[in-house]
Order: structure tokens, then C-alpha cells, then sequence
């Protein structure tokens, strides 16, 4: 756990759409963005929106948010007075730790939601941000 | 004056900004000022060789420059250009 993080409070809201998202697009990967604000002491996520896993192939392994979705969601942002603080993804029947994927395009700043989908449902989520290192460390994850 | 509209990760080199405005020709213009004028941004948007990062995309409006001229497309007073992360990832 890195504390050099800020804590990321995320609305039970928020995270029920996250999970449920992860559990209906099970066996595939799931993704979408995460909205809210930060304040000197913490992150709060207040709005999460799926988004389209528009990955060509196999998606039970990949998924791929479109340059159009991503402006989109600058867009809505602005517009809303919000800040767009990160992205969530499933890793169905893997753990919630970052893969070598992830880390090759991750940027900094962004929070990284990862949803970890058993058959059974969501068996635990975790989320990550980006070091200076450019290597991933895991931050607090608070739902309230 | 072009416009270019900063990703929310980038902001950080911004002072928080989410607007840069500036005078520029090309796309490539556009940028170079961008990050000489901001210290540490250069680095997440272009490679060792000088060419954008395979992560990063950039938009004209809403159309990827790679479906125009890429970093050598033309700007004209008012255009706003966004810069894009690519979202991508997966388990294995």
C-alpha cells in the first residue's frame, strides 16, 4: 500500500455499478471510467459509467476504450463540474493486480480499478496508480 | 490560436489547466510549444526518437489525426485539438 497516495473513497453507488458491470460481462472484461472530485486529503468517486469494450477478438483477456469514448468523457466531465479520476476493468477469473498490459499504456495520475470476476461473482476489487517509476502501486480503496 | 484540450492525467503539468492555447501551423507545432512551456509533460507524450507515443493519440475535432496528415496536419485559426491517452489493458 502506497501512502504517498491519496485515499480513494468511492461511493457505494459507484462501486455497486462496477461490480455489477464485471459480473454481467463475465467470462469477458468489462471497463469504464470513474468521476468525481479530489480535495487536499482525498479522492471521492461519485459516478461510474460503463463504457464499451469495443477490444476486436478475444475480450475475456483484453479490453480497449475508443479515443472517441475517452473524449467523451472529458466532455462529460467538464460539463458535469467533475473530474475524471480514473478507469475500472474486470480481470475475470484473475486476480486484481495489474498486468504487463496495463502497465505499458497506464498514465499517470489515474486511479485503476481492477474488478477480480469468479463464476460465482466478484470475488475482490483493488486499485492502483502509477509511480513516478512508471511501475504500478496499490492505493487505499474506502467504499462508503 | 489553436487550442489544445489537456487529458485530466495530464494536468498535473498544467498547473491544473485544462485549456493551452497557443499559435501554431501543424498539429506537431502545436504540441512542441506545449512542452517547452511546460516542464516534465514532454516525456508522456513523445519517445526518445522524437515521435508520439504509441499510447498517446491525437485528435483534430473529432477525427484522429492518423486518418489526416498525423502530427504534420495543418491547423487553422480556432481548431481545437485534443490529446488522447489510449485505455487499454487486460488479465494476460
Amino acid at each position: 500500500m502506497n501512502d504517498q497516495f491519496l485515499p480513494l473513497n468511492v461511493a457505494e453507488s459507484a462501486m455497486t455499478e462496477m461490480r455489477n458491470h464485471g459480473e454481467e460481462a463475465f467470462p469477458n472484461e468489462c471497463c469504464g471510467f470513474f468521476y468525481g472530485e479530489e480535495t487536499d486529503g482525498e479522492r471521492i468517486v461519485t459516478l461510474a459509467k460503463r463504457i464499451e469494450n469495443v477490444k476486436e477478438g478475444d475480450q475475456r483477456r483484453r479490453f480497449e476504450i475508443s479515443g472517441k469514448d475517452y473524449l467523451a468523457a472529458e466532455r462529460f466531465a467538464a460539463r458535469e463540474g467533475l473530474s475524471l479520476l480514473g478507469i475500472y476493468h474486470s480481470h475475470p477469473v484473475h486476480p486484481a493486480i495489474p498486468s504487463e498490459h496495463d502497465l505499458a499504456v497506464a498514465m499517470p495520475w489515474f486511479s485503476y480499478i481492477i474488478v477480480s470476476v469468479e463464476p460465482s461473482g466478484v470475488d475482490h476489487v483493488r486499485s492502483w496508480q502509477l509511480t513516478p517509476e512508471r511501475e504500478f502501486d496499490e492505493e487505499r480503496l474506502v467504499v462508503n | 490560436m489553436a487550442t489544445l484540450i489537456i487529458p485530466t492525467p495530464l494536468r498535473k503539468f498544467t498547473g491544473g489547466e485544462s485549456i493551452y492555447t497557443a499559435s501554431a501551423s501543424t498539429v506537431k507545432e502545436l504540441l512542441v510549444a506545449l512542452y517547452t512551456s511546460h516542464d516534465g509533460i514532454k516525456k508522456h507524450l513523445f519517445d526518445d526518437e522524437g515521435e508520439l507515443r504509441s499510447f498517446i493519440r491525437v485528435y483534430l475535432g473529432d477525427e484522429d489525426i492518423n486518418e489526416l496528415e498525423g502530427v504534420d496536419t495543418k491547423l487553422e485559426d480556432r481548431d481545437e485539438v485534443s490529446i488522447i491517452p489510449a485505455i487499454a489493458g487486460g488479465s494476460k
